[in-house]
């Protein structure tokens, strides 16, 4: 067996008396497109913050590429190329889209002269061609606060592609976006994780887009990991429709 | 990175008006010389101000540690620093004009330096602090230097410190220092104007924008914050170091850490020409030191009412200043348009 991308090894978080994760434990290969669902509160964005390292974790561990991260702040494991968006979107409102994509290149070696480097044209040429991928390209010059909604999760994810992450994890990408452009972004993850071979992680409500992207999906309730398998039987699963639907 | 037109007319225009003010008006050098102090004032405000989004009211103690640091390495190897500044300015120590502009070269070369370190020391501690508690923390400082340069008797204490005599012909020291400070602002300018082009002008925008989504996408925040800390105080040492010896008397609250006069000026300036922007400060420092003589000359015992007003009058109707006014009812003249036809690959753009 291959090597894990990331290992998440029975990590607990709680906050004051709300247990948000207890004893999670997965697993994402290389390559893989791993979906993460659960209702809301079931503790799946404060995994993330923990893999990132937002916050520390009570106990466990997180491997990224066989490496230990637990301990680790959120720009080193980024600059690892663990890399996440943000489910409020967050992009760098008053910079335009060009600047937001040529500040996202990643900037690993963190000499005083790289701090004040000027961005080669080979940036420029690169980040225009994933704004164009993103379907921003006409947008480059608008100050990216002034982009809809929609658009800014495009920006986002353009600028996780322009940082060359291995692995992206992905909070809710679809969220707010309109149907018609669903189509669009999950053809855009699977050739972002094809071409790029960039391994994605997806938080997400949608039970279409999961269903459809993910090959792998890990289901949480209560903070606990509820089941894991493949699309259909996570679907088919009482336990999972249970805790979506409230039946007791 | 070249200037477009606009910018080398600019330029032109300044670099005339620069050199033939002092010549054309002479009476004026020092006034025109704190018309570029207040220039270098707004713009390394602006650093962190509006660039970085961290609104800092301390900046003035870097201005005043280069004035002392100065003032002290231009005295100290000459004669005793105690006897010389319990003396106050009576003792004259007779400079030679290589003993006095060694010297001042050398007191602010060592005046910006310090103020380096201290803004390195004190950025990496409360650089942590966000929004109002960082601006918080910087006005303590601002205030506590004060009091401290007033209580250290080897620098005069609370009775101040005097520079030492120009040693050249009189008429000649206003000029001198006139050009002095013109040539400060123009390297400060052209200095942010490079490093605001590459990575790090970006960097300190990301942070303005968004500190946590910097931080996501590995960008190292707190260096990038400290340095851009660094280069304000490194300029802001240098402008102590020239007024002190403008001034020719450092006192420890008026002149040196002046919070309530230049430490609130710098802020104000930027805010009026439009923070976060290259030019705006500039714009704004001319603006407001103009107003200001005028005030002091034709509403003299109203200028600070005067003054006052002025300073609601911006805040309430220019919040975004004279820049960042512009900016938002011209966007295009700032190069924010929709650029659509041509692509990367030839394709015709797609529409989102």
């Amino acid at each position: 067996m291959t090597e894990a991308m990331l290992a998440v090894d029975n990590v607990s978080k709680r906050f004051g008396g709300v247990i948000a994760n207890a004893d999670v434990s997965l697993q994402v290969s290389p390559g893989e497109i791993v979906g993460l669902i659960g209702p809301n509160g079931s503790g799946k964005t404060t995994l993330f913050n923990s893999i990132v390292g937002f916050h520390p974790v009570d106990s466990g561990s997180i491997l990224f590429q066989g490496r230990e991260i637990t301990a680790l702040r959120v720009p080193q494991i980024a600059r690892l190329g663990l890399l996440r968006t943000f489910q409020q979107t967050r992009i760098y409102a008053k910079m335009t889209c060009m600047e937001n994509m040529r500040i996202s290149t990643a900037n690993r070696e963190g000499s005083l002269r790289a701090m004040f480097r000027r961005f080669p044209p080979a940036v420029d040429e690169h980040a225009e061609e994933l704004l164009e991928f993103v379907g921003l390209y006409s947008k480059r010059f608008l100050r990216a606060g002034d982009l809809s909604f929609g658009q800014q999760k495009l920006l986002e994810f353009a600028m996780a592609l322009m940082n060359g992450p291995r692995m992206l994890l992905l909070d809710e990408p679809t969220a707010g976006i309109n149907p018609t452009l669903i189509n669009g972004l999950i053809d855009r993850l699977r050739r972002a994780n094809a071409e790029l071979g960039i391994t994605l992680l997806v938080i997400e409500h949608n039970m279409r887009v999961v269903m459809n992207l993910a090959e792998r999906i890990y289901c949480l309730a209560h903070g606990e990991l509820l089941a894991e398998g493949r699309p259909e039987e996570v679907q088919n699963d009482p336990r999972v429709v249970e805790a979506y639907l409230g039946v007791h | 990175m070249k200037p477009d037109r606009t910018e080398l007319v600019a330029f032109l225009a300044i670099a005339v008006a620069g050199i033939a003010a002092p010549l054309v008006l002479p009476g004026y050098s020092t006034q025109f010389a704190f018309l570029w102090i207040m220039v270098v004032f707004a713009l390394t405000w602006d650093v962190l101000g509006g660039q970085m989004g961290y609104n800092s009211f301390g900046n003035v103690v870097f201005f005043g540690l280069g004035m002392y640091v100065c003032a002290v390495v231009q005295v100290a190897p000459f004669t005793d620093l105690a006897e010389y500044t319990s003396a106050s300015g009576t003792q004259d120590i007779g400079l030679t004009h290589g003993q006095y502009f060694l010297g001042l070269a050398a007191g602010c070369l060592v005046g910006a330096v310090v103020a380096v370190i201290v803004a390195a020391v004190l950025g990496s501690g409360i650089l942590a602090l966000r929004g109002h508690y960082f601006a918080i923390c910087t006005l303590g400082l601002g205030i506590a230097a004060g009091e401290i340069a007033a209580g250290i008797d080897l620098i005069g204490a609370g009775s101040g410190m005097v520079t030492p005599l120009y040693p050249g012909e009189i008429g000649s020291r206003e000029r001198f220092f006139y050009f002095l400070c013109f040539a400060l602002a123009v390297v400060v300018f052209l200095t942010l104007r490079s490093v605001y082009a590459g990575r790090f002008g970006l960097a300190i925008n990301a942070i303005r924008d968004d500190e946590d989504k910097a931080e996501a996408m590995g960008i190292r925040t707190t260096r990038y914050k400290t340095v851009a800390w660094c280069i304000s105080a490194f300029f802001l040492g240098i402008a102590g170091g020239l007024v002190g010896n403008i001034v020719g008397f450092i006192d420890p609250t008026e002149v040196a850490f002046a919070g309530a006069t230049y430490g609130v000026w710098m802020v104000l300036m930027a805010i009026l020409g439009g923070k976060g922007t290259l030019w705006g400060p500039v714009l704004g420092a001319a603006v407001f030191h103009a107003t200001q003589e005028l005030f002091w000359t034709y509403l003299f015992g109203w200028q600070r009412v005067a003054l006052g007003l002025l300073i609601v009058l911006i805040v309430v109707f220019f919040p975004q200043g004279i820049l960042g006014w512009l900016r938002e009812h011209y966007p295009e003249r700032f190069g924010h348009r929709i650029a659509p036809a041509e692509s990367p690959s030839g394709e015709e753009a797609q529409r989102p």
